[in-house]
C-alpha cells in the first residue's frame, strides 16, 4: 500500500479531510437509515479501505449506525463514507422516507402489534 | 458480524430513544428486546465546559458511546433502541438523535431520583417528542408509589409510568408498548385529514 493509501485510511485524518465538505445526501441520513450496497457493484478502485469495507459490509441491508459500530468509526464519519458511496452509485438508502420526517401512525401501529407479539 | 443484516423485505426503520444517568440500566433494556447484540459506537464531541472547573479550558473533546439494538418488527419494519446519556453536555449528540425519533423511555432508578431529572428537563426542553418513564428495579430500590413518583419527577398526569426489570425481555417489551400507545395519543401522530 502507498504511504498515500496510509494516510487517506487513517480514521481521524479521513475524518479531517471529509468534514465540512457540502453533502447533499448527507443530510438526509441517520444513524437508523438503512443501507444498501447496488447489486454487484464493488467499491471504485479509488475507494480507501474504509469505503471498501463499508460497501462489502452493505451485502445486505443494515442501518448507518451498525456499519458504523462494525467499522469501529464514529457514525458521523461513516455517514461522510455513505454520502459519497450514494452519490457515486455504490450504495443506496434502502430506507425510502425522508429526512426529518416522522413514522406515519400506521407505521407505529405495526410497531405497536410487533412489540406485543414479543 | 455478517449474517446480521436485515431481511431483504425491511424497508422502514423506526427509532426509540433510551434515556437515563449513568448505570440505569440503559443497555441491559436495549439488550433485552435486541435481536443482535447491542452494538456500541464511540462519537468524539466538543462540549462547552460549564465551569465546573476553572482549570480546564473553554471547550473539551469527549467520547460519547452510542449503544443500540435492533429488533425486526415486521417484515417491512425494524426498530432500533438507541441508548444514551441524557445530560445537557451531551445535548449536541443527542439532538441529532432525537430527529425523526417516535419517542423517549427515560429510565429512572429510585435509588438515586435526582439523577434523572437533568434527562427530563432536556427533553422536556428540547424537545416535544413523547416520553415514557421506566422505573428500573434494583434489589435494594425503595418500593415507592407511583403518584409520588410522578410528583417527585414533576410529571403531567397522562404521562405513562412503567416498573420494569430491564434484564427481562417481556418486562422490557411492555415498557416500550406503553412508550408506542402513549405517542399514538400525540397530535403528530394523528390521521391527516382525508
Ligand atoms: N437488579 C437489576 N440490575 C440491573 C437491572 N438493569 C440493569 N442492571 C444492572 O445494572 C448495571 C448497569 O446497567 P447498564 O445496562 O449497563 O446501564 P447503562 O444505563 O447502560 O449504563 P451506562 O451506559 O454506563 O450509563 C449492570 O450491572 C446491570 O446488570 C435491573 O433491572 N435489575
Ligand atoms: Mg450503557
Amino acid at each position: 500500500m502507498s504511504q498515500g493509501d496510509e494516510y487517506r485510511d487513517h480514521p481521524v485524518r479521513s475524518y479531517v479531510l471529509t468534514s465540512g465538505r457540502a453533502h447533499p445526501t448527507r443530510n438526509t441520513l441517520r444513524p437508523e437509515t438503512l443501507l444498501v450496497a447496488v447489486d454487484g457493484r464493488p467499491a471504485p478502485s479509488t475507494a480507501t479501505r474504509q469505503q471498501r469495507d463499508l460497501v462489502r459490509l452493505c451485502r445486505g441491508t443494515l442501518a448507518l449506525a451498525e456499519v458504523a459500530a462494525y467499522l469501529a468509526l464514529p457514525v458521523s464519519l461513516v455517514a461522510v463514507l455513505v454520502s459519497d458511496l450514494v452519490d457515486s452509485g455504490h450504495l443506496t438508502i434502502r430506507s425510502n422516507h425522508q429526512a426529518h420526517v416522522l413514522p406515519e401512525r400506521d407505521i407505529l401501529e405495526k410497531v405497536l402489534d410487533g412489540l406485543r407479539n414479543i | 458480524m455478517p449474517g446480521q443484516h436485515l431481511a431483504p423485505s425491511v424497508a422502514r426503520s423506526v427509532k426509540i430513544l433510551v434515556v437515563g444517568a449513568f448505570g440505569v440500566g440503559k443497555t441491559t433494556l436495549i439488550g433485552s428486546v435486541s435481536e443482535i447484540e447491542p452494538l456500541r459506537t464511540e462519537e468524539q464531541i466538543t462540549t462547552a465546559s460549564v465551569g465546573v472547573d476553572p482549570g480546564l479550558p473553554e471547550k473539551q473533546t469527549t467520547t460519547v458511546a452510542l449503544d443500540f439494538g435492533r429488533l425486526t418488527i415486521s417484515q417491512e419494519i425494524a426498530l432500533y433502541m438507541f441508548g444514551t446519556p441524557g445530560q445537557r453536555r451531551f445535548w449536541d449528540l443527542w439532538a441529532g438523535l432525537a430527529d425523526g425519533a417516535v419517542g423517549a423511555l427515560v429510565m429512572v432508578d429510585t435509588r438515586n431520583i435526582e439523577a434523572s431529572f437533568e434527562v427530563l428537563d432536556q427533553l422536556e426542553l428540547r424537545t416535544k417528542m413523547p416520553f415514557a418513564v421506566v422505573i428500573n428495579q434494583f434489589p435494594d430500590s425503595p418500593q415507592y408509589p407511583v403518584e409520588r413518583i410522578r410528583a417527585a419527577l414533576d410529571l403531567l398526569p397522562g404521562t405513562p409510568i412503567v416498573r420494569c426489570d430491564a434484564r427481562n425481555r417481556t418486562s422490557s417489551a411492555q415498557a416500550l408498548i406503553q412508550l408506542v400507545e402513549h405517542a399514538l395519543t400525540f397530535p403528530a401522530f394523528q390521521k391527516a385529514p382525508a
